[in-house]
């Protein structure tokens, strides 16, 4: 019996140090394997992803790339928590234009500034370098220009009898008014407002068409002025009139290009990978139907000077700090961000390279893909009037009260001043920590 | 020939000694393991409830005694997301339980078909809650959904509804789909005790005249107390830490209504990067159950009748 017992205490022992040595790290022998996030949303689909990946396998047959995807709105935790790890779960992500504050402050991020060559420097658009450059240092590699796009269907538009599209909101709400009497469509515009980073993209669009901002010049929050209450009423009027789909309130990109491809909307605001899909026959019954317009404004703000209003929502690749691979990954971001692999796949995601926008690479670039000739002018009309989120490391919760306060006057909980007034008193108090 | 015995005190260990040995042994790899992931997180987290530690890399930490716990008992909305999961706790196990009460007698009643019933029953249990969650948005989903579809063909509407944007209906949504998703675990439980009653308390009660009624209330409820406590218990805690049904129903929304404890918890941590707040509401949780099951126990645990 003891003999026995000695045995498998043996075994286990074994079992125990086998388990063990088999959780032993690796020697790197042979091609190194990169661990890359990024987004499953706007920009370029996983499939067109992985294909540029496996290029640049074959032409750095020592490195292995593994992406991963996700909703854009799972990325910053899943980074966060990547992070806790040594090494770390990537090593690299893909961060929005509102990160970079806050992954500075926490060491998460590589300075490559002197990894950018200079032809990168002045090559592509400088506000795609301000987006990762923090006192002079940068962070990242641009990877993706991207504002909010308005978009209309040209067939309901003409079914109602209406030549253009609109120019300002006020416009847009009587066009609306035109399409639901009709009954064209029951809710003619949707939005991404449910509570998520969406709803303070299209809430900046109003806030700067009407003539608002979200900080004074002072860095004081500014969008519980009168601007920013106006912006917010209209929004919920909109809803309350039956103009806006009451499921906006619920919605993100993704529902909203759900809504607009299945032809139940005749306006709808979202990034230029919703007009693409519109033109994709296995996802869209609306082919052929969608168009641009510039991002109507509110009268009071064309008053004001407005001339345009949209929002950045760009994004770029960023080495994390503790990778142990940072030359190979740099390679790989240099790859993704090359001309010829942007002008290549540019059907959702225009290139980065503001030299393609000129002169002769203009007609090449208008000719790289069947949707570009109405995109890229699209771009070029609105993308001069990208306004920036505030870039402070407490953005994610101070975007937070903000969404809460739209939120709040939105299913009417409390009123827009009330409801901005108090997400503006925790901007104050998140500033003074 | 005599068979000269052991002298006893030779023998350094008794038998059962020895077995005890043996079993600590061979269970020590798995207590390492316990120990490394749960007793160490449980401290390094009590640790860190402590100490203003913000996320990322060579921060620094600052200890704040109290701090974080008075922040949070401070904050008036951590107390409306402690009364909303109360609610969301209540109403949902309250219902699983009923429902499930009512199953597992059915099922106990061996009506035609219970077997297939009793497997059926399997299935949304088996279902991983985000994929009951994710299921479940499709079914609430405004222009998409089944719900509106299903009530639009009864003419019960006439409007497709934005269910999960109305305020003082989102939570009740997340919860039937909770209840859907844990119900089958109750009334599983409370069918396996209802097999191991002994059926002649019953018939000697139904012979002295005793109603179903009756013999339902005083005979079968008395003996199924223990059954319903287990099944109180877990689903209370686990009901209690809801997270993942609400993070993929309404990520909280619309305007926070459905923003429950775990969830604030899970915002602190990682989305503001408050590490130090967010262990410390884990700690909360963890009274407030530790609390629950308690009250439970004072009021259902009769340690006569389990023996």
């Amino acid at each position: 019996m003891r003999s026995l017992h000695k045995i498998s205490l043996l075994l286990l022992a074994l079992l125990f140090i086998i388990g063990t040595v088999g959780c032993a790290p690796q020697q790197a022998s042979g091609p190194v394997t990169i661990h890359v996030l990024t987004m499953d949303q706007a920009g370029l689909k996983p499939a067109e992803i992985d294909e540029i990946a496996r290029e640049f396998e074959a032409k750095n047959p020592d490195i292995k790339v593994n992406m991963e995807y996700l909703g854009y709105d799972f990325i910053h935790d899943k980074i966060t928590t990547g992070m806790a790890a040594n090494p770390p779960a990537y090593d690299a992500v893909m961060i929005d234009v509102i990160w970079p504050d806050e992954f500075i402050k926490a060491g998460y991020l590589l300075d490559v500034t002197d990894r950018v060559t200079p032809e990168m420097k002045s090559g592509m658009f400088p506000a795609s370098w301000n987006g990762v450059t923090r006192n002079g240092k940068i962070y990242g590699m641009p990877w993706l220009m991207d504002v909010k796009y308005f978009m209309y269907n040209k067939d309901m538009l003409e079914k109602a009898g209406i030549t253009d599209p609109p120019k300002t909101w006020e416009e847009l709400v009587e066009q609306a008014q035109a399409i639901k009497d009709q009954g064209i469509a029951e809710f003619p515009i949707i939005w991404s407002w449910n509570q998520k980073e969406g709803v303070v993209c299209d809430y900046a669009v109003l806030l700067y068409g009407n003539g608002g901002s979200f900080v004074d010049a002072s860095g004081k929050p500014a969008f519980n002025s009168e601007q920013g209450i106006q912006a917010l009423e209209w929004m919920k009027q909109t809803l309350d009139d039956g103009l806006s789909n009451p499921s906006s309130v619920s919605a993100d990109e993704p529902a909203v290009e759900a809504d607009f491809l299945a032809g139940k909307s005749a306006f709808a605001v979202n990034w230029l990978f919703q007009y693409s899909d519109s033109n994709d026959a296995s996802k869209s019954q609306i082919v052929g139907q969608a168009a641009f317009a510039p991002m109507p404004v509110f009268q009071a703000g064309i008053d004001a000077g407005v001339k345009g209003s949209s929002v950045d929502g760009s994004s770029s690749f960023a080495i994390m700090a503790t990778t142990p691979y940072p030359d190979q990954t740099w390679k790989f971001l240099t790859y993704l961000a090359s001309n010829e692999v942007q002008m290549k796949y540019s059907k959702e995601m225009l290139p980065v390279w503001q030299t393609d926008f000129e002169g002769d690479a203009l007609k090449t670039l208008e000719a790289a893909n069947p949707t570009n000739p109405v995109t890229v002018p699209a771009f070029l009309a609105q993308f001069p009037y990208a306004n920036e989120r505030p870039t402070v490391p407490y953005y994610n919760e101070a975007s937070a009260a903000l969404q809460l306060a739209i939120q709040e006057a939105l299913t009417g909980v409390k009123s827009p001043k009330d409801a901005l007034d108090e997400a503006a008193a925790k901007w104050i108090e998140l500033a003074g920590k | 020939m005599t068979v000269k015995p052991k002298p006893f005190r030779k023998q350094r260990f008794s038998l059962r000694q020895q077995d005890a040995r043996t079993a600590w042994l061979l269970l020590f790899p798995s207590l390492l393991v316990m120990v490394g992931v749960t007793l160490w997180p449980v401290i390094s987290t009590f640790i860190l409830s402590f100490l203003n530690a913000p996320t990322g890399l060579n921060q620094t930490r600052t200890f704040v005694g109290l701090g974080n716990y008075l922040v949070m008992l401070r904050d008036q909305l951590f107390w409306e997301t402690v009364g909303r999961t109360m609610y969301f706790t209540v109403v949902s196990v309250g219902l699983e339980l009923i429902l499930g009460l009512a199953i597992a007698q059915l099922i106990h009643s061996r009506p035609w078909g219970w077997k297939f019933l009793r497997i059926s029953l399997i299935i949304p249990w088996a279902v991983p809650t985000i994929v009951n969650g994710a299921m479940w948005r499709w079914i609430y989903s405004a222009d998409f959904g089944a719900l509106n579809g299903l009530l639009m063909q009864l003419g019960l509407i006439k409007h497709y509804v934005p269910w999960l944007t109305l305020p003082n209906m989102a939570m009740n949504l997340v919860i039937a789909a909770d209840i859907w998703h844990t119900m089958p675990f109750v009334a599983l439980v409370l069918q396996a005790a209802l097999a191991t009653l002994p059926e002649d308390l019953e018939e000697a009660a139904a012979v002295d005249g005793a109603n179903a009624w009756q013999r339902f209330w005083q005979i079968r409820m008395p003996l199924l107390r223990p059954a319903i406590l287990v099944a109180l218990i877990v689903r209370t805690v686990d009901a209690f830490r809801v997270f993942d049904i609400v993070y993929i129903i309404t990520s909280g929304g619309p305007a926070y209504k459905t923003l429950t404890i775990t969830y604030l918890t899970y915002l602190n941590s990682f989305a503001f990067g408050k590490q130090g707040i967010g262990a410390a509401l884990s700690f909360l949780i963890s009274a407030f159950t530790i609390v629950m099951a308690l009250i439970y126990i004072r009021f259902l645990y009769r340690p006569e009748e389990t023996q």
